[in-house]
């Protein structure tokens, strides 16, 4: 299994390259001139010249190269600093210095470093994706155990509706729907997301609370609709096993044949989709974050878009692209790590 | 009876024999498959009322114009802000009436028309991506499977591409390539083949690895080895015995290929990449009705509904296929 693990580690690095260079190749192909907002009274030799302070006279392989080193030598070294010198987690260990001020992955919006400005707008992402990845997992398994288990039962037909319905509307028509509902008729939720609220007592709490309900529920009701099916499936096609009707004709309670039996062979195909489904739902948070103006990184790939800002759109999708690689890689080590059937040697 | 007394087809001497085995009544006659699948098919309720809503809302949003012959881009400012005809059942106040049985918004433009005009184009583009997402998946998935020397690369590209963040590239091709496109075919049909391509070239892979699946396994049957050794070209083998056999899971990713397409097609009005704005696609209405949601939910609402009916009834429509197509399921 280790050496599976570590196998594929080595496997996605070209897998990742070649998505870095189809992100570049995408970008380089484009026509948009990060000058275009420049006034047009500045000389165009001036203008030529600030094309090639942010390193756009140079030749396409020289560009790559050089995004390559910041983005996986240099920011690395500036993350190894920050973690040994003001991090609670690793900060006892001695201040390795490593980064001694090269040039680092820029924004030609903010003229900071893009890794900084992440750094920054992830928490707020990971909130809410997280939070309402949690919620719908923690629904999502009792409706699909519920609903094998009475199969063709009302609640099941019920719950396969709602499903149905739950993965058929998208979340730019939910979240509008609740902010009609929940913050213009009844007024109990504020519809913006407010991110430099601080959380520091119960009453505070209580708005940071408030204000999480809607985004967490929009992203939670697609993740709710895709696991608690296949929660269903899997527990269908279990059901009808031998090993079922042996639990039972030894005299083991229908609880415990249900939900220690059942339940854990579910599970197994039920985690790995869990982990699939992952950097999908970063992805859908980037329509839910723009519907309840969250400051999250979807909001920032879509500003640096409009913004013509290359650097920060390079590296913010190819963040979501290590997302994807590395939940891959997760799924499968988890398949083989909990199905003693799967050897992948 | 003697031993040489051959019958001329044992068959008849069984029959002969075992009289008692003789059906009495005549034979049922011969059934097609796609009878069978249609007869599977009408079982599941909401695979049919998916199906019909879906021929509804395609006649509904090909047909319209024609038969509501509002022009939806025609600006009337003294009509501005008609509420739907429903709202007089509860508020007979309000400024409504049959002219414009939706409303119309904040230029004066028929909602109603809109809605037929931003539907032709959500439907054509989910149809056209979904179209080319099957054609290049099943041509991925039938070369891969069959040719033996491109299974590796070709299943190695597809994975590749499966792991490319899809909707933040969409977003960055839409709006990057956008100028050279409009400049080239106008602003509508460069954005028309911008988004339909874009999103047909990033949703080809399930496609692709289920037809693959297929022909590995097909191509070890029998009939394909008789095929070839009547000296049947691969290109004759692939067209007339492996297409007509994988056709069921093509139908099945292609109804799951309708509903992304329709939803992604949204979501990029949504953000603001997608059509121009003088242009009404669903997810443009929904887009622009956002900020007056307060006041006129109804122009939220109609689109909302729009987008999310044709899409459940794909689904539903998936669904049904799915069991219909399934041999083991049918019969049951």
């Amino acid at each position: 299994m280790l050496t599976f693990t570590i196998r594929r580690l080595f496997l996605s690095i070209p897998t990742l390259l070649f998505i870095s260079f189809i992100i570049f190749g995408l970008l380089q192909l484009a026509p948009g001139d990060p000058m275009a907002q420049v006034p047009l009274t500045v000389p165009p030799e001036v203008k030529q010249k600030m094309r090639e302070a942010l390193g756009l006279g140079a030749p396409w392989y020289v560009q790559y190269w050089k995004w390559l080193i910041q983005f996986f030598w240099i920011e690395p070294k500036v993350f190894i600093d920050y973690l040994t010198n003001s991090s609670t987690l690793l900060g006892w260990l001695p201040d390795t210095n490593f980064y001694k001020d090269e040039l680092r992955v820029i924004s030609w919006q903010t003229r900071s470093p893009v890794m900084d400005i992440v750094a920054q707008r992830m928490p707020q992402t990971l909130w809410v994706v997280g939070l309402s990845y949690i919620v719908g997992i923690l629904i999502a398994i009792p409706i699909g155990i519920y609903s094998a288990y009475r199969h063709y039962s009302l609640f099941d037909q019920a719950g396969t509706f709602i499903t149905m319905v739950g993965f058929s509307i998208p979340p730019f028509f939910t979240g509008p729907l609740l902010i009609v509902v929940f913050s213009v008729t009844l007024g109990w939720l504020p519809s913006i997301y407010d991110t430099t609220h601080v959380v520091t007592d119960w009453e505070s709490f209580k708005i940071q609370f408030f204000q999480m309900v809607m985004p967490v529920m929009v992203l939670a009701l697609q993740t709710t609709a895709q696991i608690s099916r296949y929660m269903r499936g899997a527990m269908l096609d279990n059901l009808n096993q031998d090993y079922v009707r042996t639990a039972r004709a030894k005299g083991l309670r229908e609880a415990s044949v249900v939900m220690v039996h059942v339940l854990r062979n579910s599970m197994i195909p039920v985690v790995t989709v869990i982990a699939l489904g992952m950097p999908a739902i970063f992805g859908g948070a980037i329509i839910t974050e723009n519907v309840f103006k969250v400051n999250g990184i979807g909001q920032l790939l879509l500003t640096a878009l409009f913004a013509n800002d290359l650097p920060m759109v390079m590296t913010l999708t190819f963040i979501f692209a290590i997302l994807i690689v590395l939940f891959n890689l997760i799924a499968d080590v988890l398949y083989g790590l909990l199905d003693p059937r799967i050897r992948y040697d | 009876m003697t031993e040489q007394a051959i019958p001329a087809s044992p068959l008849e001497a069984d029959i002969e024999t075992f009289g008692a085995l003789v059906d009495k009544e005549p034979q049922k006659p011969p059934r097609s498959q796609w009878k069978d699948v249609w007869d599977q098919f009408r079982k599941h309720k909401g695979a049919v009322f998916g199906g019909g809503f879906l021929l509804f809302i395609t006649l509904a949003v090909l047909l319209g114009p024609y038969i509501w012959d509002v022009d939806p881009k025609k600006l009337d400012i003294r009509n501005k802000n008609w509420r739907p005809i429903y709202t007089l059942l509860w508020d007979s106040g309000v400024t409504a009436g049959w002219a414009h049985p939706f409303g119309t918004d904040q230029l004066g433009r028929d909602i109603l028309a809109q809605m037929i005009a931003g539907g032709r184009v959500s439907m054509a583009v989910g149809w056209l991506a979904m179209a080319l997402a099957l054609i290049i998946g099943t041509a991925i998935g039938v070369f891969a499977g069959y040719f033996k020397r491109l299974d590796f690369w070709l299943m190695r590209f597809t994975d590749l591409v499966l792991s490319l963040p899809i909707l933040p590239l969409v977003l960055l091709a839409v709006t990057l390539f956008r100028q050279p496109l409009n400049s080239r075919f106008g602003p509508e049909g460069g954005m028309f083949i911008l988004i339909v391509s874009v999103i047909g070239l990033t949703s080809w892979m399930q496609t692709a690895r289920i037809v693959r699946g297929d022909i590995l396994a097909l191509k070890e049957r029998e009939f394909i080895l008789a095929a070839r050794s009547i000296g049947t070209t691969s290109g004759k083998i692939i067209r007339r015995h492996l297409l007509p056999n994988v056709i069921s899971p093509i139908m099945v990713s292609a109804t799951l290929g309708l509903a992304t397409a329709i939803i992604t097609e949204s979501a990029l009005s949504f953000l603001g990449v997608g059509f121009p704005s003088d242009y009404p696609t669903w997810g443009k209405l929904l887009a622009d009705a956002v900020q007056r949601m307060q006041d006129y939910p109804e122009r939220v609402l109609l689109p909302g509904i729009a987008i999310s009916l044709t899409v459940l009834s794909v689904n539903y429509l998936g669904d049904g296929l799915r069991d219909a197509l399934d041999p083991r399921i049918r019969g049951r």
